[in-house]
Protein backbone atom coordinates (compact mmCIF):
# COMPACT_ATOMS: atom_id res chain seq x y z
CA UNK A 1 0.00 0.00 0.00
CA UNK A 2 1.46 3.34 -1.07
CA UNK A 3 1.96 6.37 1.12
CA UNK A 4 -1.04 8.09 -0.42
CA UNK A 5 -3.37 5.24 0.53
CA UNK A 6 -2.00 5.10 4.06
CA UNK A 7 -2.88 8.77 4.38
CA UNK A 8 -6.36 8.52 2.84
CA UNK A 9 -7.17 5.41 4.86
CA UNK A 10 -6.30 6.93 8.20
CA UNK A 11 -8.04 10.23 7.51
CA UNK A 12 -11.26 8.94 5.97
CA UNK A 13 -11.95 5.23 5.79
CA UNK A 14 -10.28 4.14 9.03
CA UNK A 15 -10.56 7.40 10.92
CA UNK A 16 -9.01 7.05 14.36
CA UNK A 17 -12.05 8.42 16.16
CA UNK A 18 -14.89 6.97 14.13
CA UNK A 19 -13.39 3.61 13.20
CA UNK A 20 -10.92 2.70 15.95
CA UNK A 21 -12.63 4.62 18.79
CA UNK A 22 -9.35 6.28 19.74
CA UNK A 23 -9.46 9.75 21.25
CA UNK A 24 -13.14 9.52 22.13
CA UNK A 25 -12.76 11.46 25.40
CA UNK A 26 -11.74 14.78 23.80
CA UNK A 27 -14.14 14.04 20.94
CA UNK A 28 -17.12 13.85 23.30
CA UNK A 29 -15.89 16.34 25.88
CA UNK A 30 -14.06 19.29 24.41
CA UNK A 31 -15.70 19.84 21.07
CA UNK A 32 -18.38 22.41 21.80
CA UNK A 33 -17.00 25.26 19.70
CA UNK A 34 -15.21 25.14 16.38
CA UNK A 35 -12.18 27.17 17.39
CA UNK A 36 -11.35 25.10 20.45
CA UNK A 37 -11.84 21.89 18.49
CA UNK A 38 -9.49 23.10 15.79
CA UNK A 39 -6.82 24.15 18.31
CA UNK A 40 -7.02 20.80 20.06
CA UNK A 41 -6.76 19.05 16.69
CA UNK A 42 -3.67 20.99 15.61
CA UNK A 43 -1.91 20.43 18.96
CA UNK A 44 -2.68 16.71 18.79
CA UNK A 45 -1.56 16.41 15.16
CA UNK A 46 1.75 18.01 16.10
CA UNK A 47 2.33 15.63 19.02
CA UNK A 48 1.18 12.62 16.97
CA UNK A 49 3.58 13.29 14.10
CA UNK A 50 6.51 13.69 16.51
CA UNK A 51 5.42 10.61 18.47
CA UNK A 52 5.37 8.52 15.30
CA UNK A 53 8.87 9.65 14.36
CA UNK A 54 10.40 9.16 17.81
CA UNK A 55 8.72 5.90 18.80
CA UNK A 56 9.66 4.36 15.44
CA UNK A 57 13.31 5.06 16.19
CA UNK A 58 13.06 3.82 19.76
CA UNK A 59 11.28 0.67 18.68
CA UNK A 60 13.73 -0.12 15.88
CA UNK A 61 17.06 0.91 17.36
CA UNK A 62 16.56 0.24 21.07
CA UNK A 63 13.70 -2.17 21.80
CA UNK A 64 14.22 -4.53 18.85
CA UNK A 65 18.00 -4.19 18.77
CA UNK A 66 18.35 -5.18 22.42
CA UNK A 67 15.44 -7.62 22.48
CA UNK A 68 13.57 -5.80 25.21
CA UNK A 69 10.20 -5.50 23.47
CA UNK A 70 8.36 -6.10 26.74
CA UNK A 71 9.30 -2.54 27.67
CA UNK A 72 7.20 -1.27 24.75
CA UNK A 73 4.32 0.27 26.71
CA UNK A 74 6.41 1.78 29.48
CA UNK A 75 8.85 3.42 27.07
CA UNK A 76 6.13 4.65 24.67
CA UNK A 77 4.12 6.30 27.41
CA UNK A 78 7.29 7.91 28.79
CA UNK A 79 8.11 9.28 25.34
CA UNK A 80 4.63 10.70 24.92
CA UNK A 81 4.51 12.25 28.39
CA UNK A 82 7.91 13.90 28.04
CA UNK A 83 7.18 14.98 24.45
CA UNK A 84 4.03 16.76 25.56
CA UNK A 85 5.99 18.44 28.34
CA UNK A 86 8.72 19.45 25.88
CA UNK A 87 6.29 20.85 23.33
CA UNK A 88 4.64 22.83 26.09
CA UNK A 89 7.94 24.36 27.25
CA UNK A 90 9.04 25.09 23.68
CA UNK A 91 5.80 26.86 22.80
CA UNK A 92 5.83 28.83 26.03
CA UNK A 93 9.30 30.18 25.29
CA UNK A 94 9.31 30.72 21.55
CA UNK A 95 5.70 30.96 20.41
CA UNK A 96 3.82 32.47 23.38
CA UNK A 97 0.84 33.42 21.21
CA UNK A 98 0.31 29.86 20.02
CA UNK A 99 0.84 28.69 23.60
CA UNK A 100 -2.00 30.94 24.77
CA UNK A 101 -4.37 29.24 22.32
CA UNK A 102 -3.20 25.63 22.70
CA UNK A 103 -1.91 25.72 26.26
CA UNK A 104 -4.90 24.26 28.03
CA UNK A 105 -5.18 21.31 25.64
CA UNK A 106 -1.60 20.16 25.82
CA UNK A 107 -1.57 18.27 29.16
CA UNK A 108 -4.73 16.43 28.08
CA UNK A 109 -2.90 14.90 25.14
CA UNK A 110 -0.84 12.59 27.39
CA UNK A 111 -3.94 10.59 28.27
CA UNK A 112 -5.37 10.78 24.75
CA UNK A 113 -5.40 7.15 23.78
CA UNK A 114 -5.11 8.11 20.11
CA UNK A 115 -1.45 8.99 20.62
CA UNK A 116 -0.47 5.73 22.31
CA UNK A 117 -2.78 3.87 19.93
CA UNK A 118 -0.90 5.37 17.02
CA UNK A 119 2.42 4.06 18.32
CA UNK A 120 0.95 0.59 18.91
CA UNK A 121 -0.71 0.36 15.49
CA UNK A 122 2.51 1.50 13.86
CA UNK A 123 4.49 -1.31 15.46
CA UNK A 124 1.75 -3.86 14.77
CA UNK A 125 1.63 -3.00 11.06
CA UNK A 126 5.44 -2.95 10.75
CA UNK A 127 5.55 0.37 8.91
CA UNK A 128 8.92 1.74 7.82
CA UNK A 129 10.14 5.17 8.85
CA UNK A 130 8.46 7.29 6.16
CA UNK A 131 5.22 5.30 6.36
CA UNK A 132 5.14 5.84 10.13
CA UNK A 133 5.58 9.58 9.80
CA UNK A 134 2.78 9.78 7.19
CA UNK A 135 0.59 7.55 9.36
CA UNK A 136 1.16 9.76 12.41
CA UNK A 137 0.41 12.97 10.52
CA UNK A 138 -2.66 11.46 8.82
CA UNK A 139 -4.00 10.17 12.13
CA UNK A 140 -3.76 13.71 13.48
CA UNK A 141 -5.52 15.17 10.45
CA UNK A 142 -8.30 12.59 10.75
CA UNK A 143 -8.68 13.35 14.44
CA UNK A 144 -8.92 17.09 13.70
CA UNK A 145 -11.49 16.46 10.97
CA UNK A 146 -13.71 14.39 13.27
CA UNK A 147 -13.40 16.92 16.09
CA UNK A 148 -14.28 19.91 13.90
CA UNK A 149 -17.25 18.18 12.23
CA UNK A 150 -18.55 17.16 15.64
CA UNK A 151 -18.14 20.70 17.00
CA UNK A 152 -20.17 22.10 14.11
CA UNK A 153 -22.98 19.61 14.64
CA UNK A 154 -23.05 20.15 18.38
CA UNK A 155 -23.33 23.88 17.88
CA UNK A 156 -26.56 23.24 15.95
CA UNK A 157 -27.87 20.60 18.35
CA UNK A 158 -27.60 22.87 21.39
CA UNK A 159 -30.41 24.96 19.94
CA UNK A 160 -32.77 22.02 19.60
CA UNK A 161 -35.26 20.56 22.03
CA UNK A 162 -33.76 17.18 22.92
CA UNK A 163 -35.64 14.58 25.01
CA UNK A 164 -34.47 14.70 28.63
CA UNK A 165 -32.60 11.35 28.91
CA UNK A 166 -30.65 12.01 25.71
CA UNK A 167 -29.27 15.40 26.77
CA UNK A 168 -25.50 15.57 26.94
CA UNK A 169 -23.79 12.25 26.35
CA UNK A 170 -26.70 10.40 24.76
CA UNK A 171 -27.25 12.70 21.82
CA UNK A 172 -23.50 13.16 21.26
CA UNK A 173 -23.00 9.41 20.98
CA UNK A 174 -25.98 9.15 18.64
CA UNK A 175 -24.49 11.84 16.38
CA UNK A 176 -21.14 10.03 16.50
CA UNK A 177 -22.92 6.86 15.37
CA UNK A 178 -24.47 8.65 12.40
CA UNK A 179 -21.10 10.20 11.55
CA UNK A 180 -19.52 6.74 11.65
CA UNK A 181 -22.23 5.54 9.26
CA UNK A 182 -21.51 8.46 6.95
CA UNK A 183 -17.78 7.79 7.00
CA UNK A 184 -18.46 4.17 6.01
CA UNK A 185 -19.42 5.66 2.65
CA UNK A 186 -15.73 6.40 2.04
CA UNK A 187 -14.75 2.75 2.34
CA UNK A 188 -14.45 2.24 -1.43
CA UNK A 189 -11.69 4.82 -1.68
CA UNK A 190 -8.91 2.55 -0.53
CA UNK A 191 -8.30 -0.79 -2.27
CA UNK A 192 -7.91 -3.61 0.22
CA UNK B 1 -13.67 3.67 59.45
CA UNK B 2 -17.33 2.79 59.75
CA UNK B 3 -18.87 -0.03 57.85
CA UNK B 4 -21.42 2.06 55.96
CA UNK B 5 -18.67 4.43 54.81
CA UNK B 6 -16.79 1.43 53.47
CA UNK B 7 -19.89 0.25 51.64
CA UNK B 8 -20.38 3.74 50.24
CA UNK B 9 -16.80 3.83 48.90
CA UNK B 10 -17.46 0.57 47.12
CA UNK B 11 -21.01 0.98 45.86
CA UNK B 12 -20.76 4.49 44.41
CA UNK B 13 -18.71 3.25 41.44
CA UNK B 14 -21.34 0.73 40.43
CA UNK B 15 -24.39 2.96 40.04
CA UNK B 16 -24.24 6.59 41.21
CA UNK B 17 -20.80 7.35 39.76
CA UNK B 18 -20.69 4.58 37.18
CA UNK B 19 -17.53 5.26 35.15
CA UNK B 20 -19.15 4.61 31.76
CA UNK B 21 -22.79 5.65 32.05
CA UNK B 22 -22.38 8.65 34.38
CA UNK B 23 -18.77 9.83 34.19
CA UNK B 24 -18.34 8.94 30.49
CA UNK B 25 -14.76 7.73 31.01
CA UNK B 26 -12.89 4.89 29.36
CA UNK B 27 -14.92 5.19 26.17
CA UNK B 28 -12.31 3.73 23.80
CA UNK B 29 -12.31 0.16 25.18
CA UNK B 30 -16.01 0.41 25.99
CA UNK B 31 -16.89 0.97 22.35
CA UNK B 32 -14.11 -1.00 20.70
CA UNK B 33 -14.16 -4.42 22.33
CA UNK B 34 -17.82 -4.95 23.23
CA UNK B 35 -18.67 -6.93 20.11
CA UNK B 36 -19.57 -9.85 22.36
CA UNK B 37 -20.20 -10.62 26.01
CA UNK B 38 -16.96 -12.55 26.46
CA UNK B 39 -14.77 -9.80 24.97
CA UNK B 40 -16.41 -7.15 27.12
CA UNK B 41 -16.02 -9.28 30.23
CA UNK B 42 -12.32 -10.01 29.66
CA UNK B 43 -11.58 -6.35 28.98
CA UNK B 44 -13.49 -5.42 32.15
CA UNK B 45 -11.55 -7.91 34.25
CA UNK B 46 -8.18 -6.84 32.82
CA UNK B 47 -8.95 -3.18 33.47
CA UNK B 48 -10.15 -3.90 37.00
CA UNK B 49 -6.94 -5.77 37.77
CA UNK B 50 -4.82 -2.84 36.60
CA UNK B 51 -7.05 -0.37 38.42
CA UNK B 52 -6.86 -2.24 41.73
CA UNK B 53 -3.15 -3.10 41.53
CA UNK B 54 -2.01 0.39 40.56
CA UNK B 55 -4.43 1.92 43.07
CA UNK B 56 -2.81 -0.14 45.83
CA UNK B 57 0.72 0.69 44.69
CA UNK B 58 0.07 4.41 44.30
CA UNK B 59 -1.83 4.70 47.56
CA UNK B 60 1.02 2.94 49.38
CA UNK B 61 3.64 5.15 47.72
CA UNK B 62 1.64 8.38 47.89
CA UNK B 63 3.97 10.04 50.40
CA UNK B 64 7.11 9.13 48.45
CA UNK B 65 6.05 10.43 45.02
CA UNK B 66 6.95 14.11 44.54
CA UNK B 67 4.02 16.21 43.42
CA UNK B 68 5.63 17.60 40.25
CA UNK B 69 6.32 14.24 38.66
CA UNK B 70 3.24 12.42 39.95
CA UNK B 71 1.50 11.99 36.58
CA UNK B 72 4.64 10.53 34.99
CA UNK B 73 5.13 8.20 37.99
CA UNK B 74 1.47 7.09 37.84
CA UNK B 75 1.82 6.34 34.14
CA UNK B 76 4.92 4.19 34.70
CA UNK B 77 3.22 2.22 37.49
CA UNK B 78 0.08 1.75 35.41
CA UNK B 79 1.93 0.70 32.27
CA UNK B 80 3.99 -1.84 34.22
CA UNK B 81 0.81 -3.52 35.44
CA UNK B 82 -0.64 -3.40 31.92
CA UNK B 83 2.48 -5.20 30.65
CA UNK B 84 1.84 -7.89 33.29
CA UNK B 85 -1.76 -8.31 32.14
CA UNK B 86 -0.78 -8.42 28.47
CA UNK B 87 1.82 -11.14 29.07
CA UNK B 88 -0.64 -13.15 31.20
CA UNK B 89 -3.34 -12.92 28.53
CA UNK B 90 -0.90 -13.93 25.79
CA UNK B 91 0.26 -16.95 27.74
CA UNK B 92 -3.08 -18.28 29.02
CA UNK B 93 -5.88 -17.04 26.74
CA UNK B 94 -4.17 -16.26 23.42
CA UNK B 95 -7.42 -16.18 21.37
CA UNK B 96 -8.95 -13.44 23.50
CA UNK B 97 -5.63 -11.61 23.60
CA UNK B 98 -5.48 -11.49 19.81
CA UNK B 99 -9.15 -10.44 19.56
CA UNK B 100 -8.59 -7.52 21.89
CA UNK B 101 -5.45 -6.63 19.91
CA UNK B 102 -3.99 -3.20 20.63
CA UNK B 103 -6.91 -2.32 22.91
CA UNK B 104 -5.42 -4.43 25.70
CA UNK B 105 -2.23 -2.32 25.97
CA UNK B 106 -4.40 0.77 25.55
CA UNK B 107 -5.63 0.20 29.11
CA UNK B 108 -2.62 2.39 29.96
CA UNK B 109 -4.45 5.47 28.71
CA UNK B 110 -7.86 4.48 30.06
CA UNK B 111 -8.94 7.69 31.75
CA UNK B 112 -10.78 5.77 34.49
CA UNK B 113 -7.47 4.50 35.84
CA UNK B 114 -5.50 7.74 35.85
CA UNK B 115 -8.62 9.60 36.99
CA UNK B 116 -9.08 7.39 40.05
CA UNK B 117 -5.39 7.62 40.97
CA UNK B 118 -5.45 11.40 40.71
CA UNK B 119 -8.79 11.85 42.47
CA UNK B 120 -8.59 9.13 45.10
CA UNK B 121 -5.61 6.80 45.47
CA UNK B 122 -3.00 9.56 45.66
CA UNK B 123 -4.81 11.12 48.63
CA UNK B 124 -6.44 8.31 50.58
CA UNK B 125 -5.09 5.35 52.62
CA UNK B 126 -4.69 1.90 51.09
CA UNK B 127 -7.94 0.43 52.47
CA UNK B 128 -10.26 3.09 51.10
CA UNK B 129 -8.41 3.15 47.80
CA UNK B 130 -8.87 -0.61 47.44
CA UNK B 131 -12.64 -0.33 47.95
CA UNK B 132 -12.87 2.62 45.59
CA UNK B 133 -11.00 0.93 42.76
CA UNK B 134 -12.91 -2.35 43.26
CA UNK B 135 -16.19 -0.45 43.03
CA UNK B 136 -15.16 1.44 39.91
CA UNK B 137 -13.89 -1.82 38.38
CA UNK B 138 -17.17 -3.61 39.03
CA UNK B 139 -19.06 -0.63 37.60
CA UNK B 140 -16.92 -0.77 34.48
CA UNK B 141 -17.38 -4.54 34.10
CA UNK B 142 -21.13 -4.08 34.53
CA UNK B 143 -21.23 -1.49 31.73
CA UNK B 144 -19.08 -3.58 29.36
CA UNK B 145 -21.09 -6.75 30.00
CA UNK B 146 -24.41 -5.00 29.36
CA UNK B 147 -23.17 -3.33 26.17
CA UNK B 148 -21.45 -6.53 24.99
CA UNK B 149 -24.59 -8.61 25.57
CA UNK B 150 -26.86 -6.14 23.78
CA UNK B 151 -24.57 -5.92 20.76
CA UNK B 152 -24.04 -9.68 20.56
CA UNK B 153 -27.78 -10.33 20.93
CA UNK B 154 -28.76 -8.01 18.09
CA UNK B 155 -25.81 -9.06 15.94
CA UNK B 156 -26.42 -12.78 15.84
CA UNK B 157 -29.13 -13.55 18.38
CA UNK B 158 -26.83 -15.02 21.03
CA UNK B 159 -25.52 -13.96 24.43
CA UNK B 160 -22.23 -15.44 25.55
CA UNK B 161 -22.52 -17.98 22.71
CA UNK B 162 -25.98 -19.27 23.78
CA UNK B 163 -28.64 -18.98 21.13
CA UNK B 164 -31.55 -16.94 22.42
CA UNK B 165 -33.48 -15.74 19.42
CA UNK B 166 -33.54 -18.93 17.34
CA UNK B 167 -32.60 -19.52 13.75
CA UNK B 168 -35.20 -17.16 12.25
CA UNK B 169 -33.12 -14.19 13.39
CA UNK B 170 -31.24 -12.50 10.55
CA UNK B 171 -27.92 -11.15 11.80
CA UNK B 172 -27.44 -7.39 11.88
CA UNK B 173 -23.86 -6.70 10.85
CA UNK B 174 -24.13 -3.02 11.80
CA UNK B 175 -24.08 -4.00 15.50
CA UNK B 176 -20.45 -5.12 15.39
CA UNK B 177 -19.41 -2.13 13.31
CA UNK B 178 -18.42 1.26 14.78
CA UNK B 179 -21.78 2.91 14.04
CA UNK B 180 -23.63 0.17 15.93
CA UNK B 181 -21.33 0.63 18.91
CA UNK B 182 -22.00 4.36 19.15
CA UNK B 183 -25.74 4.02 18.69
CA UNK B 184 -26.23 1.18 21.19
CA UNK B 185 -24.16 2.97 23.82
CA UNK B 186 -26.16 6.14 23.19
CA UNK B 187 -29.43 4.30 23.79
CA UNK B 188 -28.03 2.60 26.92
CA UNK B 189 -26.81 5.91 28.38
CA UNK B 190 -30.25 7.44 27.78
CA UNK B 191 -31.91 4.41 29.41
CA UNK B 192 -29.56 4.70 32.39
CA UNK B 193 -30.40 8.37 32.82
CA UNK B 194 -34.11 7.58 32.60
CA UNK B 195 -33.83 4.84 35.25
CA UNK B 196 -31.67 6.80 37.69
CA UNK B 197 -33.45 10.12 37.09
CA UNK B 198 -36.44 9.17 39.24
CA UNK B 199 -34.35 8.86 42.41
Amino acid sequence: MGLFFIFVAIVLTQNFVLHYFLGICPFLGVSDEMEGAFGMGIATTFVMTLTAIITWNINTFILKAFNVEFLEYVSFILVIASLVQLVEMFLKKYLPELYETLGIYLPLITTNCAVLGLALFMVLREYNFVESAVFGFGAGVGFTLALVVMAGIRGEINEEDIPEPFRGTGITLLVAGLLALAFMGFSGLVPT
Amino acid sequence: MKVNEMIKDFVKGIWKENPVFVQVLGMCPTLAVTTSLINGLSMGLATTFVLVASGLAISALRKLIPDQVRIASFMIIISSFVTVVKLLFEAHIPEISSQLGPYLPLIVTNCIILGRQEAFASKEPVGRSLLDSLGMGVGFIFALVVLGSVRELFYQGTIGGFELLGSWYKSMVIMVQPAGAFISLSLLVALFHKLSGSE
